[in-house]
């Protein structure tokens, strides 16, 4: 009897990639990788360990107030990077909001990709009429800044909520705006990419067996055009993250019950000029350093699966 | 090349209207304009003739028609938050922003075209190992931290430069301005190093890519050839075959850096349109906001097609390929 040798596992041939083999080599990218994991790690476990929920009045004192970080005088043992003028523990605060800030940022990536995706295939696969009336409502879409597109929708659908549903709702409208200002870059390049593909043997293979349209799109064109998607999301989540930030930070974001980084950044900004910069500096920071991360590991990405660079 | 011209124009014009028809849903369909308008004592007749004033009671086709009719000739109506007509609400910001953004605009290209030429030349080494990596940093950084980061460091530690607002300003006609007054030139410095910072790491990229283009070719490798020394096949010969494509991008950039700059705007608390914009947001000035959207659209699309049909002139095979 001889043991019949086993498919190689899904690790295994992850160890064995050329992508694989790219991270290990490129000393930017696993550091990057590091710090994005403990920044994400410690958002999400913080519940677990930090002082106080920053967010539940009845655990702030004001007592603790405006303690400066543990380092410089005066600084107070638990709140490590001190606490702003209501109690609250900064470092609590900046990993919650942290949570909130990643939160929204998956969140419109993944949804700008599925309508981007979506829109692209069948606009790429059937041509003609529809393509041109999805791809120029596009092209207006591009002609407005983006920026102001995601305040606009921001301002507006937040106006359209009754007041009750406001701040409960402030998280999803955020979504929703980012993801209608950043859908047409996926959409364009999924179309380019499909009308190349539809002309292909193996597409025209799979239509005479007929099979079925959504079918042939989704598992047999979108895959080979999802590299360069993939590289424009891992850079658009660091995007995403900032325009959340700075609506948040010019106050039609997530209201002060829920902040995120961005509105832990512009309730603090008051405090700058009274010298207390901690309030304003940790939330800037944590926030760069999420916001570098994501980039280098997408700048990374972009040249590892780009074929003419190999 | 006049049917290239005439399908771009037509074009840039549907794009407007679009746009138009955006700013025309915000202002009829969000809130009501004649609520808006009015106090508690207002009687039901007045509001009635009010709303016939107005001529909200038209279909709404009319009514799109004629609020297209009047934002062409630079009527956005009334404010509502303070009842002045927009469109010089609007002008009176208008030299503010613009100053900022021309001036981020030439700061970008003093500072970025030499650094990237630099990086390109001396590709690999620590400097520009490390430059490159800034600009990374660079392109993370939101606008509004970099302002934050600057008003931390030159106001509030070394209190050298102001932190907000313009400072006194001249008015030459309609037009006013910062840069005669030494408080003007003052307030313009940190907003102006805060909007372009993002814009420098752009250009110091494009030209090093391009940068790098160029001096492979062969008329670099005859002009070494020749013995021209080399800051002169960099800085002239090279560097002049990469300045299309920056020119380019600057055009066309001052359409968004007039956009984003509502965010430096909002950070040094600078009097420009942008400020105005997020005022009108926070208090859902419909009438400033379908306006700003107009002109800053305007803009952008203005710019655009213009880089285009410059660069159709310039270029025969465009014409055909982009008609």
């Amino acid at each position: 009897m001889t043991a019949r040798p086993l498919p190689p596992s899904r690790l295994s041939r992850l160890r064995q990639s050329d992508l694989w083999w790219s991270f290990t080599h490129h000393r930017g990218a696993m550091i990057a990788a590091a710090l994005l994991f403990v920044l994400i790690f410690s958002a999400f476990t913080a519940p677990l360990y930090v002082p106080q929920n920053p967010f539940d009045p009845a655990q702030l004192d004001l007592l603790n107030a405006e303690y400066p970080p543990i380092w410089t005088e005066g600084g107070q043992w638990p709140y490590l990077l001190g606490t702003d003028t209501q109690g609250r523990d900064i470092l609590s605060a900046i990993l919650y909001g942290s949570r909130i800030s990643i939160l929204i940022g998956l969140a419109s990536v993944f949804f700008a990709l599925v309508v981007g995706i979506g829109t692209g295939l069948v606009a790429g696969y059937y041509g003609g009429l529809i393509e041109n009336l999805l791809m120029r409502f596009g092209d207006i879409l591009l002609s407005i800044p983006t920026i102001l597109i995601a305040i606009l929708v921001s301002a507006i659908v937040r106006e359209l909520l009754p007041p009750s549903l406001r701040e409960v709702g402030a998280g999803g409208v955020l979504v929703l705006a980012i993801v209608l200002s950043g859908w047409v870059q996926y959409a364009r390049t999924v179309r380019a990419q499909t009308a190349v593909e539809r002309s292909k043997e193996y597409v025209q293979a799979a239509q005479l067996l007929r099979v079925p349209a959504r079918r042939i799109m989704f598992r047999h064109i979108l895959p080979n055009t999802l590299t360069p998607i993939l590289v424009a999301a891992t850079l658009n989540f660091g995007m995403a993250i900032l325009t959340e930030a700075t609506l948040s930070f010019l106050g039609i974001g997530m209201p002060a019950s829920q902040p995120s980084l961005g509105t832990l950044i512009r309730l603090g900004n008051q405090f700058l000029f009274s010298g207390m910069w901690w309030i304003t500096v940790f939330p800037v920071l944590q926030l760069c350093l999420l916001v570098v991360a994501v980039n280098i590991l997408g700048d990374w990405l972009r040249d590892a699966l780009n074929p003419k660079l190999r | 090349m006049i049917v290239f011209l005439i399908k771009r124009l037509a074009n840039a014009a549907l794009v407007m209207l679009a746009v138009a028809l955006m700013a025309f849903l915000i202002f009829r369909f969000v809130g009501d304009p004649v609520q808006l308008m009015v106090n508690e004592q207002t009687t039901q007749a007045e509001k009635d003739a009010l709303r016939e004033n107005l001529g909200l009671n038209d279909p709404v086709a009319v009514q799109f028609l004629r609020f297209v009719g009047n934002a062409v000739q630079g009527d956005f109506g009334v404010s509502y938050r303070n009842q002045q007509e927009v469109m010089s609400l609007i002008a009176e910001r208008f030299p503010a922003t613009i100053e900022l953004v021309l001036l981020a605009t030439i700061i970008s290209l003093v500072v970025g075209v030499p650094l990237g030429v630099y990086t390109a030349i001396h590709r690999g080494s620590w400097a520009s190992e490390g430059l490159q990596f800034l600009s990374i940093i660079g392109v993370s950084l939101p606008s509004f931290v970099i302002g934050i980061l600057l008003i931390l460091v030159f106001s509030v530690m070394l209190n050298i430069a102001p932190a907000f607002g313009r400072g006194e300003v001249v008015s030459i006609g309609w037009w006013t301005t910062g840069l005669l007054t030494p408080s003007g030139r003052a307030a313009l410095i940190l907003p102006s190093v805060a909007l372009s910072l993002y814009q420098i790491t752009l250009v110091m990229r494009l030209v090093r890519a391009e940068m790098m283009e160029v001096l492979r070719s062969d008329f670099v490798k005859f002009a070494r050839a020749r013995g021209v020394p080399r800051w002169r096949i960099h800085y002239v010969h090279a560097l002049r075959n990469c300045l299309m494509p920056v020119v380019t991008m600057t055009a066309m950039n001052i359409g968004s850096l007039i956009a984003f700059a509502l965010i430096t705007e909002t950070v040094f608390q600078w009097p420009g349109m942008g400020m105005l914009f997020i005022q009108a947001v926070t208090f859902v000035d419909i009438p400033v906001m379908a306006a700003y959207l107009c002109i800053v659209s305007f803009i952008f699309v203005a710019l655009n097609t213009l880089v285009d049909i410059t660069y159709a002139l310039i270029d025969p095979r465009l014409r055909m390929a982009r008609g």
